[in-house]
């Protein structure tokens, strides 16, 4: 049985609990371990805490490494965020042993090393590449009849010169995930398209971050999508919380959700309730 | 008067943006860029100023904050200049030079505060015991120790005092 650290992050807990849930569910169901990473903190979020001051930014992400690392366990993420900064922190660590010396020299103040062994993976990642589409196919119960759009976000893939998972510019491993539940996956226009929440945006200048939401909004109704279909939970507040004021109301599901319709988890345990965006299903 | 200033590089280079140098002003990023559709951002301007070491013009402007850090003009960048690790370390400066958004510093203190970007809430907790989920997530904030340990690791790297 496969087996990781969970690493919650933030907005999934704090903010969208359902994800999480759903994530447990479904991970179970497909025979993945989730052991929670517990004392872990943000990752730290790569928009505002790296670009503020990298050295805090790769300390703290160090000291989630350490912890995985002590229970002799990779990371599983469930955010782009996360993904972004854990995965990016541990190549930097591999790569560079005068800053993993550095690095060390801090975390031996709270008891800690970091050997530089922890693998970080994302959950779709883990399901296309380790559980494969097979046995997820073996898995669904109720297959959907939504048309929906894909949405990837930008840290999942990128940059991928060192992430190596799919083409950056034409993806297709998320289509491949929501098409093993029976839903349609629409074509449509600038599909890698930034949220608008990255980079510190959402909070510093909303009116900017909303207008890639927007674009992205449009390109999405004009597919005939129903559904957005997430894989991080950033640019799944940002779609589910900005579209709001632009006027539109596609139900956003995190894919942790949309498996968990389609191996037929109660709708309660999906924590919907959560999102500002009613979910009709 | 713009004085141009050829030890900014290695600054910049201390900062982890050693790599604007090898940029040659394509603008392929440019075009690229999503943010830069919708505002004044001009990421190739940005490396041209990051080589003529023109520090006040750019730490002074908000361009240097428009990026979502999406990394399409990393990727299509016919060089292969980690644009991004650039743009990262000119905010790094920016910020070590107190050029920091409101809105920005309060996200950063609450990393110092909770350990989380963002606070727990009573409707959350509400909504994770609903799940079955514990109230509280077992991460940084359910732990006091492993929040000290936070906090001695923000201390060490002048974090706690860079946020105020």
């Amino acid at each position: 049985m496969a087996k990781y650290a969970f690493f919650l992050g933030c907005i999934a807990p704090l903010r969208y609990p359902g994800i999480e849930k759903s994530t447990r569910v479904v991970a179970e169901a497909l025979g993945i371990e989730l052991v929670d990473l517990t004392n872990a903190s943000c990752c730290p979020a790569p928009g505002v805490i790296r670009a503020f001051d990298k050295k805090t930014w790769i300390a703290a992400a160090a000291r989630n490494l350490a912890l995985a690392e002590k229970n002799g366990l990779d990371i599983l993420t469930i955010c782009n965020g996360c993904y972004g900064s854990l995965f990016d922190a541990a190549h930097e660590l591999s790569e560079n042993k005068d800053l993993l010396a550095d690095v060390n020299e801090i975390l031996s103040k709270i008891g800690l090393e970091y050997k530089g062994t922890t693998k970080v993976r994302h959950f779709a990642e883990v399901l296309y590449n380790d559980i494969g589409i097979e046995a997820i196919r073996s898995k669904i119960v109720k297959p959907l009849e939504y048309e929906v759009a894909a949405f990837y976000g930008c840290h999942f893939l990128k940059p991928s010169k060192i992430k190596q998972l799919d083409d950056p510019e034409n993806p297709h491993i998320l289509d491949e995930l929501i098409s093993v539940t029976g839903a349609k996956s629409m074509p449509r226009k600038q599909k890698v398209l930034c949220c608008g929440a990255g980079g510190g945006l959402r909070a510093g200048f909303p009116n900017n971050a909303m207008k890639l939401t927007e674009t992205n909004l449009e390109n999405i109704k004009e597919s005939g999508a129903k559904y957005i279909i997430d894989v991080c939970p950033f640019c799944h507040l940002q779609f589910d919380i900005g579209q709001k004021d632009l006027g539109y109301t596609f139900p956003v599901l995190h894919l942790s959700q949309l498996y968990g319709i389609a191996m037929g988890m109660d709708v309660k345990e999906l924590g919907l309730s959560a999102h500002q965006t009613p979910v009709t299903l | 008067m713009v004085t141009l200033n050829p030890d900014f590089v290695s600054e910049l280079a201390t900062a982890g943006g050693e790599n604007a140098k090898m940029c040659f002003q394509c603008g392929t990023c440019t075009a690229s860029c999503p943010s830069g559709k919708n505002t004044a951002y001009r990421t190739r301007k940005i490396m041209r100023m990051a080589q003529l070491g023109l520090k006040d013009m750019i730490i002074g402007s908000d361009d240097l904050w428009q990026c979502t850090t999406c990394y399409t003009c990393e990727e299509r960048c016919p060089r292969g200049v980690p644009i991004v690790d650039v743009v990262i370390a000119l905010r790094n400066i920016a910020v070590a030079n107190g050029k920091m958004y409101d809105a920005h510093k309060k996200t950063a203190s609450n990393l110092i505060k909770f350990g989380h970007t963002v606070p727990i809430n009573d409707k959350i907790k509400a909504q994770r015991v609903e799940l079955g989920l514990p109230e509280v997530p077992p991460t940084v904030i359910a732990n006091e120790k492993a929040k000290a340990d936070l906090d001695v690791i923000f201390k060490a790297t002048g974090f706690t005092k860079l946020i105020g």
